[in-house]
């Protein structure tokens, strides 16, 4: 473990007072500035997922040896505006990598007079994760699935839904069985189904088995897909809480945000506000995958300084801290850090925000010095030209493009201006698009440019001093026919000097 | 102009202003809300798109997707525009326009993402436009003029996408590579053609349009993908490389080859048809065209009469106008004909002018037997013609999607009103109109309860023993809607059913004939029925049973041969060499509908005026000039020396008919009268045989599209399915080589 000192230096841990003391009266002598607050070390005790791991007996009577389907009955009667009072009270944001706060997002489904609606109402579980390096939701269905099923219905019974849809991916084998399982268990114990838990509630839940496609991890691609249809991302407005699954009304959440949801009302809304930094409070499922000597899916809490994560429960950096090159916090989707920032990050929405990444799904990929870097960023350019779903132009263009030129630049086979040019590109698509997948896709990519660029420059510079000059697109002077000429718009009479080869 | 406050509305209210509109009808108003764009004040309707409420107050804004008569796709993303308080662009497509909001389309980071959406949808887009017969109406090409930067930054090794092409028939050319996924194609073919089986496979860059499985695009709307691809993808098969869109002479005309009269534009160079395009006419066609109406042109130029023919012997010789009219004059002479023995026949495709000619022609002569060549022309209609809402279709075509339920009785909307059954389609999936039919089955777009085949079904449907789900929505609906086909009227059973299905209506007047609703309409199928009915172009019960000894055919080739006899002298008018023209002693040459200014009704009883737009070929010559000749040569000098004088004697006769392109519904009190006149009448029961499709091949039901090159192949390959796809990059050979 790092020693304090370092983290008590961290500039972003920002001072956070004590809820419960009250008004402290403050005299103009008091000079005393409430104590630092760290962050991390979450105890046992405070773990909402206790079989994470599947070491314990993830059916219905390990469940409830472990705390599920208590009195939920009682959290159900206290009906839907306590509920989402509780999850506001919480500061509970959305798990799945936008962080939303999840009460608000669940009191939209309660507009005045949805009474008179007569439509059914839906929960859409978004069990969809397809995201590389994330991997926190499959161990909560394999190990926790009955949190989950608990969950749609307090959660459902928060927005008053008629049944929950769970959109699980189809690659997920035997988190499908289990969580299936433990469906049928709580029908069978009569915890779902017609008056669910015994309070005059019904809900139903269903699983639905996806086919593999990252889109339909996209809110509403889910829906579509769950209709039948191709799983190609809706035009908002209208949003799903007005006109969703089948034209009903209905809410898409991540697992983990529905699972954690019967925990935070067994024990309170601010039992869960009391962990991590203000706005972003509660626990939080990191998976963590990479260098590290012991990659893990590890409940933390929230704003747990980075470094502190890795040194904690992974064992650390392979090879040591210094021999680290970069993390990309949030899954693919997000910029990569370099190690200074590393060094002074917290795991939460705000910080990551600050140093221009993101928190999304809490998953870390860690990659120490033997990592070629514009390589990792070109496999994510081929994943996310793979899984466009080429409904909209900037990105079933741009995702080729990008990946096109990401690959020349793996090998330095491009011009230096080319970098410029792939930025541009990125911003093009960046914001155009209908779903976040073009954003998504253009991320990485600037994350490398605004970190490694030398890196690129350095790959660029070899190559021209092996091959000769490059012309734009990637294409050879040496192999342009000298009989006609190069048109001036390829950069053959670029007479700048690059960077020198190291 | 700031400050300046412009109202618009949906089309329908547009269409209002014009003024057409029978004017006790209300059209629902939506509450108006006020923004801003690009500092100017607009007001548009609640539940407008953005794009039109920019398009509204004076600013364009550049799409590729969206298209006012389809659903919204929002994938070109070319419409972005800026909003106040929003962080991103915004699709202006598919975004609402919202009251009070502040919208830039002429910004900085607009003019940025349009140049980016550009330049991503050039970068697999060949560069073939001097090949594309696109080129000069490609909305790519003009658009990337406008909003596009003025150099490529594309020069990747790994070279541009290329896509196979598909083979949708003998209509639709396609060039795959061409595409930009606009997805339009699909949801014309989804929504208005409902064929549904075009989509889009594959994902990514890799996406593709086409039918997943080696089929043909099975549809007689289907030329229309054409016109809606904004790019050289779809193209024309017939037109392929015929012209360039800058050498056309555009002229604005009406349709005839069936009764709805759809407006078009027709496209020609020199004395030559090159093409026909529609015209948007929001009250008839909307934006479409069916595919016979856009490429039976060519059959204008094979078979046509272009001088005038004598029969000498078994043969015909071509003759000058005046042997021609003196063969005429010694022919009828020496038939001997007197008074009903004269005979007159009108056709399908003969235009109202000249069937008033032929009438006072006829009527001079002495005679009154003035019949057209259906089945049972030689009779009186059972409709009459007195009463014009008794063989209208009342129910106007624009308001009937407004329909929540509807009976056809024998007839198949599909072939005989193409434009129609979109109308039909449209409600069936916007506001789930059900549909029944009586009479033979059909492949339909839409959902139908066949509740019977034949005059005996009808009688009993309508007389409350409907069995099935139908039988209980027919009870309930509002705006129930009866068409009768023509099929039927020109049947043995017309007068039965008929008969029955307006008792019905004065039974349930309140719901048929209520305040601007008018539940019964006949559909006509054929252009000119209506207008003969107009001017009264039908025998008198007398004239019907005489033995004809002269026959003039005025465009008449579907006549039963058994109906001439042996010995009389005939003579046909026409533009083609096709069925009537075998029987003629002698042949007149006519023009065809391009060829002539003239007027035509459609089945709603809207009189429109059809334009010339190439000459007539050879000496061919205007029908009523024909007939004026003719006049003088058989003794009965017609009182009309020129065209305007002729339509004076047409607005004597009916001036409905020189009321263009406007809508007249008889009163309430008239459609009363004229019901009550087909229940009255003393006509048997209705027998229980089922009644036939008038229509077995859609591509071939007049002359123009029998002697079309490509009708024929239309109707080999959907008609009778003996298509046989082939590799069109065979064909083409190695486009998918341009990068």
């Amino acid at each position: 473990m790092r020693p304090a000192t370092l983290l008590m230096r961290t500039p972003r841990t920002i001072p956070r007072s004590a809820p419960s003391l009250g008004v402290r009266a403050r005299s103009l002598a008091t000079v005393a500035d409430p104590p630092v607050r760290r962050y991390g070390g979450l105890k046992d005790q405070d773990r909402i997922f206790t079989n994470l791991f599947c070491r314990h007996d993830h059916g219905i009577k390990g469940a409830q040896s472990r705390g599920d389907w208590h009195k939920t009955k009682e959290i159900l009667l206290k009906g839907d505006s306590w509920i989402i009072q509780t999850m506001k009270d919480s500061g509970l944001r959305g798990r799945g990598g936008a962080g939303f706060p999840s009460g608000l997002k669940w009191s939209f489904m309660n507009k005045p007079g949805w009474e008179k609606d007569k439509r059914p109402r839906y929960l859409v579980v978004n069990a969809d994760e397809g995201e590389p390096g994330t991997c926190k939701d499959r161990e909560i269905m394999r190990g926790d699935p009955h949190k989950l099923v608990e969950g749609c219905l307090v959660a459902g019974r928060a927005m008053n839904a008629t049944a929950a849809y769970i959109y699980i991916r189809g690659e997920f084998y035997q988190e499908a069985g289990h969580v299936q399982q433990a469906i049928d268990e709580a029908y069978k114990a009569g915890f779902i189904g017609k008056n669910a838990c015994g309070s005059g509630y019904d809900f139903d839940v269903y699983l639905h088995r996806g086919a593999g496609a990252y889109i339909c991890g996209e809110e509403t691609a889910l829906i579509e897909s769950l209709e039948g249809k191709q799983g190609k991302p809706r035009l908002k407005p209208p949003f799903p809480a007005d006109v969703g699954l089948f034209g009903c009304p209905s809410t898409v959440a991540n697992v983990e945000t529905i699972a954690v949801a019967p925990t935070i009302a067994r024990r309170g809304g601010s039992w869960f506000a009391g962990f991590g930094r203000e706005r972003n409070s509660g626990t939080k499922l990191f998976c963590v995958s990479g260098h590290v000597n012991n990659p893990c899916v590890v409940e933390e809490e929230m704003s747990i300084p980075l470094q502190e994560l890795l040194e904690k429960h992974c064992g650390g950096i392979r090879g040591g801290w210094q021999n680290l090159k970069g993390i990309i916090p949030g899954g693919c989707s997000v910029p990569v850090i370099p190690r200074e920032t590393c060094e002074q990050v917290l795991m939460d929405y705000d910080s990551l925000k600050d140093a221009q990444t993101s928190l999304g799904t809490g998953a870390v990929i860690v990659m120490d010095q033997t990592t070629d870097m514009i390589s990792a960023i070109a496999r994510f350019a081929k994943f996310y030209k793979h899984e466009s779903c080429g409904q909209c132009t900037p990105c079933r263009e741009g995702t080729t493009w990008m990946m096109n030129m990401m690959d020349r630049m793996v090998e330095g086979r491009a011009q230096e201006r080319e970098i410029d040019m792939l930025l541009e590109l990125t911003k093009q698509v960046e914001g155009h698009t209908i779903c976040a997948l073009g954003d998504a896709a253009a991320w990485p990519i600037q994350g490398l440019m605004r970190h490694f660029r030398p890196e690129v420059e350095q790959r660029i510079a070899q190559f021209h001093a092996k091959n000769g000059q490059v012309l734009f697109g990637g294409k050879l002077l040496s192999e342009t026919d000298t009989r006609y000429a190069v048109p001036d718009n390829l950069g053959g009479d670029a007479r700048r000097s690059i960077a020198s080869p190291a | 102009m700031p400050g300046r406050r412009s109202v618009i509305g949906s089309y329908q209210a547009v269409a209002d202003i014009a003024g057409q509109r029978f004017f006790s009808t209300t059209i629902p108003r939506h509450a108006d809300i006020t923004l801003t764009v690009d500092g100017k004040e607009v007001t548009v309707p609640q539940g407008t798109a953005l794009i039109q409420a920019c398009e509204a107050a004076g600013a364009t804004v550049p799409r590729f997707c969206y298209h006012d008569r389809l659903a919204i796709a929002g994938n070109c993303r070319m419409c972005l525009v800026e909003v106040e308080r929003s962080p991103k662009p915004v699709a202006s497509c598919a975004m609402p326009a919202m009251p009070g909001s502040k919208v830039f389309t002429n910004t900085p980071l607009v003019h940025k993402a349009r140049e980016g959406v550009m330049e991503f949808l050039l970068a697999n887009h060949p560069l073939d436009c001097p090949i594309c017969d696109q080129g000069g109406e490609c909305d790519l090409q003009d658009q990337s003029m406008r909003y596009g930067s003025d150099r490529t930054r594309f020069h990747e090794i790994t070279g541009k996408r290329a896509t196979e092409n598909k083979d949708l028939g003998p209509i639709v050319k396609t060039s795959m590579n061409r595409c930009i996924q606009c997805t339009r194609c699909v949801r014309f073919a989804n929504d208005v053609a409902g064929v549904e089986d075009l989509g889009t496979t594959g994902r990514g860059n890799d996406l593709q349009i086409g039918m997943y499985i080696e089929k043909t695009m099975d549809s007689e709307m289907s030329g229309n993908i054409i016109d809606l691809c904004p790019v050289g993808a779809l193209t024309s098969k017939p037109y392929a490389f015929q012209a360039r869109p800058w050498e056309l002479k555009k002229t604005e005309s009406v349709d005839v080859l069936d009764a709805v009269g759809s407006n078009i534009r027709v496209d020609s160079r020199g004395v030559q048809v090159m093409r026909v395009q529609p015209k948007i006419n929001d009250e008839i066609n909307e934006e479409w065209i069916n595919d016979k109406t856009r490429y039976a042109y060519d059959g204008l130029k094979y078979q046509r009469l272009t001088t005038p023919l004598v029969r000498e012997g078994d043969k015909f010789v071509p003759a000058t106008w005046e042997h021609a009219m003196e063969s005429i004059r010694h022919g009828f002479l020496n038939s001997g004909a007197r008074g009903d023995e004269i005979k007159a026949v009108a056709g399908a495709l003969a235009d109202t002018e000249s069937l008033v000619a032929l009438k006072d022609l006829i009527n001079r002569m002495g005679s009154e037997n003035l019949t057209t060549d259906t089945p049972l022309g030689h009779l009186p209609s059972p409709t009459g013609s007195e009463i014009r809402s008794n063989y209208l279709f009342n129910t106007s075509i624009e308001t009937a999607n407004e329909a929540d339920a509807v009976l056809l009785i024998g007839t198949n909307p599909r072939h005989e009103a193409a434009i129609l059954n979109t109308r039909f389609r449209k409600s069936y999936l916007q506001t789930g109109a059900e549909f029944a039919l009586i009479g033979e089955n059909f492949d339909s777009t839409f959902e139908y309860e066949h509740v019977g085949t034949s005059a005996k079904d009808v009688e009993s449907f309508l007389g409350g023993k409907g069995k099935g789900a139908f039988g209980k929505i027919w009870k309930e609906a509002k705006k129930p809607l009866v068409i009768v086909g023509s099929g039927v009227i020109e049947g043995k059973e017309g007068a039965a059913v008929l008969k029955a299905v307006s008792k019905h209506m004065l039974d349930n007047s309140a719901r048929f004939l209520a305040e601007g609703w008018n539940g019964f309409s006949v559909l006509q199928r054929a252009a000119s029925r209506t207008a003969a009915l107009d001017v009264g172009f039908t025998p008198s019960a007398a004239a019907s049973k005489a033995t004809p000894k002269f026959v003039y055919l005025l465009n008449a080739d579907d006549i039963d041969p058994s109906t001439i006899p042996e010995n009389a002298f005939v003579v046909y008018q026409g533009h083609h060499g096709d069925l009537g023209a075998q029987f003629a002693d002698v042949c007149l040459p006519g023009a065809a509908y391009t060829e002539k200014a003239t007027t035509w009704v459609n089945t709603e009883g809207r009189s429109q005026m059809g334009r010339t737009a190439v000459p007539p070929p050879g000496a061919s010559r205007e029908d009523w000039k024909i007939l004026r000749a003719l006049s003088e040569v058989v003794g009965e000098p017609l009182p009309y020396d020129d065209i305007y004088t002729l339509r004076e004697r047409m607005w004597d006769v009916s001036p409905t008919l020189l009321r263009y392109d406007t809508l007249e519904r008889p009163s309430a009190e008239l459609v009363t009268a004229g019901l009550k006149q087909l229940s009255s009448a003393s006509v048997s029961a209705g027998s229980a045989t089922a009644f036939k499709k008038p229509i077995s091949d859609f591509y071939r039901t007049d002359p123009i599209s029998r002697a079309s090159v490509t009708m024929a192949a239309c109707s080999k390959a959907f008609t009778k399915k003996e298509y046989e796809t082939t590799q069109v990059d065979d064909a083409i050979g190695g486009q998918a080589s341009y990068a």
